[in-house]
């Protein structure tokens, strides 16, 4: 069976199951008039409202607004240096690990800001996990205690271990080949695989919204598919973000699209809609340039 | 499968990038010719002993390899011939003086050796006597216990350190650096000094065994916190960030993740400031001092250790004792040896490998 064909088959699959919720929205960039989104007086999912950031005196981002809805996966593409990583940061707030950050605006996550004095910012991590660029499994630990580290990182108790072990590695689709290995060292697996065990070892804690910077870029043809096709299930019942430089990947699984540029200056949403307007109708001609691949 | 291994033919493995005959007939040709032009040089100049030979040998080795490389063309240019023999005999010259201390220390040290050495003090015995009857027991355990406790007051201050300069990288941080860098230059017998002023004559008013492990503490704690530091600054940033992006805090992620990552880094720095200070004499001199048999008395008692029993032996300056100060110092250079040694071992096994 070839690439293609099963992708195909997979998009087919899952492009209905989103279609309720397409209707349901109109522009999401200018999610501000979006009160269609409105659950019980909250916006559902994760909504970026005005956010800049900063690192020391370099303006990296500039008035993003973007509303991401539930159960739905949204690409961000552009060239590099635009802010994408930047901004999928900010929406768990690891963007002030870096020293001399900065940020402006709101992020709302089911409608609560999440950069309120009174939030809890390890909590908010907790729900809303991160596969970084490059694998990064704990060295110290072997495959098993990597999958559960989340939970034991952050303190919460797990009822079955060995039930939750196997369901993260059978979401992330990697349970059949370590199920006979998991005493061994995370490094010892290949990168494809290591980088599954890193979304494993997210799924564990049950994220509500599952944040992905360029997951694939490391990986060869046949794991960037695994991977996808792990992002298209586990998009049933979580709200997902992914960074990505791959046009095919960002049309292969993505609902929606956010299309990010610098000129230079601060990084700036240009354009974000569905994913098959932003590939077959883009407004801007920017965007359009880029999707064709006539720069960046 | 079947389809293809169907005529499989024997192949024997080969090394092709092993040196073959003629380059080892080369070099025995380049050897031969080297030794006769270095005897020239021996006979035919003002160069002498043992010394001189060493010498013209390696400029005879270095021009016949010029000429030969000149001569037959080989595809190598002079300077890539010539190079490895001034790397190799710098080398060698750098190890001379290293072999012949070792090389002393052991053959007049194992003349005092004997299996009391390890068992007896020296309670009855003078530093004078043959070399039958006393030993260095009192010494060795002095030793272990005053290094011991200085580990186990330098070596968690010093990861400590190393902690806040590499993870909570604070305000104070290059402050903590520059001080752990101007620590490490401070003279050892400043350390006793200090701690003689400071423990002994305001505090205890006598000199004790504790003294002289709060000196080397003082000396083994730039050792640690430098190396840890270094081990730290290995750890990636990616890791981090895998925690934090769990939901860890940075308390939870320096202890479950970035400690653990490093585990076998840390005992390396632990024992390379074991080994810093374990044959330290000045500080202990003004601190520990000596004593002729074993006590467990750490603060009322001044305590025997091997650099002090070496020092005292030296001074009683007689053949007796003098045997015994060398056989003391080669109990002292193993033992510091054996424990450079298994940092090595813990330190080459890669990160967090079981």
């Amino acid at each position: 069976m070839s690439d293609s064909i099963s992708t195909d088959s997979t998009t087919e699959s899952f492009v209905p199951s989103i279609t309720p919720n397409v209707a349901s929205v109109t522009t999401e960039h200018t999610s501000r008039n979006a009160e269609n989104l409105e659950v019980n007086g909250t916006t559902t999912g994760l909504e970026a409202r005005g956010v800049h950031a900063w690192f020391d005196k370099h303006h990296a981002l500039e008035d993003v607004s973007i509303h991401f809805p539930q159960n739905t996966v949204t690409g961000l593409i552009g060239p590099s240096g635009c802010g994408k990583s930047t901004f999928l940061r900010l929406l768990n707030r690891m963007h002030e690990f870096i020293p001399k950050s900065a940020m402006a605006g709101e992020v709302l996550f089911n409608g609560e800001d999440m950069y309120a004095s009174h939030v809890n910012a390890t909590d908010i991590r907790t729900r809303i996990g991160m596969v970084f660029q490059k694998p990064n499994p704990f060295p110290a630990m072997t495959i098993g205690e990597n999958v559960l580290a989340g939970p034991k990182l952050a303190k919460k108790k797990v009822e079955n271990p060995d039930d939750l072990l196997e369901e993260c590695l059978t979401r992330a689709g990697l349970w059949k080949e370590v199920k006979d290995r998991l005493k061994a060292q995370g490094s010892s697996l290949s990168g494809g695989q290591q980088q599954r065990l890193c979304i494993a070892r997210a799924l564990a804690l049950k994220p509500e919204v599952l944040l992905l910077d360029e997951p694939c870029s490391a990986l060869d043809p046949g794991s960037t598919l695994r991977v996808e096709e792990t992002i298209v299930q586990l998009s049933q019942s979580m709200t997902i973000v992914i960074v990505t430089h791959n046009m095919q990947q960002a049309s292969r699984v993505s609902d929606y699209c956010a299309f990010f540029l610098s000129d230079g200056g601060p990084g700036r949403l240009i354009e974000a809609d569905l994913t098959t307007n932003m590939f077959s109708n883009p407004k801007d001609e920017r965007t359009a340039n880029y999707v064709q691949g006539r720069f960046g | 499968m079947n389809a293809i291994a169907t005529d499989v033919t024997p192949v024997t493995p080969r090394k092709p990038w092993k040196n073959t005959r003629a380059t080892l007939k080369t070099a025995t040709i380049n050897g031969f010719f080297s030794a006769v032009l270095a005897t020239a040089l021996y006979t035919f100049t003002g160069l002498d002993g043992i010394l001189g030979w060493y010498v013209s040998f390696i400029i005879s080795v270095m021009v016949v390899m010029a000429i030969v490389s000149k001569v037959t063309g080989n595809g190598k240019s002079i300077a890539d011939q010539v190079a490895p023999v001034v790397i190799s005999a710098g080398f060698a010259t750098v190890m001379i003086p290293w072999i012949s201390l070792i090389g002393t220390v052991v053959q007049r040290g194992v003349k005092g050796i004997y299996t009391g050495f390890f068992t007896h003090d020296m309670l009855v015995n003078s530093m004078d006597e043959p070399l039958n009857v006393g030993g260095i027991s009192h010494a060795i355990i002095g030793t272990l216990i005053i290094v011991g406790i200085a580990t186990i007051i330098a070596a968690p201050l010093g990861i400590i350190a190393a902690l806040y300069i590499v993870e909570i990288n604070g305000k104070a941080a290059r402050f903590v650096r520059f001080l752990t860098q101007a620590m490490s230059g401070v003279p050892s017998i400043v350390a006793g000094l200090f701690i003689y002023s400071t423990v002994i004559i305001a505090v205890t008013h006598k000199n004790n065994a504790f003294a002289g492990s709060l000196a080397l503490a003082i000396l083994m704690l730039p050792t640690v916190a430098r190396t840890s530091e270094e081990v730290l600054k290995v750890v990636p940033r990616e890791i981090r960030d895998a925690s934090y992006a769990l939901g860890a805090t940075q308390v939870r992620t320096t202890l479950r993740v970035v400690l653990p990552t490093v585990r076998s880094g840390l005992i390396t720095a632990t024992i390379l400031g074991v080994a810093r200070v374990a044959g330290e004499t000045a500080p202990l001199l003004l601190t520990s001092q000596y004593f002729v048999r074993f006590t467990t008395n750490m603060f009322n008692s001044t305590m025997a250790s091997l650099p002090t029993y070496v020092f005292g032996a030296l001074r009683t300056g007689t053949e007796n004792s003098l045997a015994r100060a060398w056989s003391a110092s080669l109990v002292l250079i193993a033992i510091v040896v054996f424990l450079s040694v298994i940092a090595r071992l813990l330190g080459g096994r890669s990160t967090g490998r079981k």
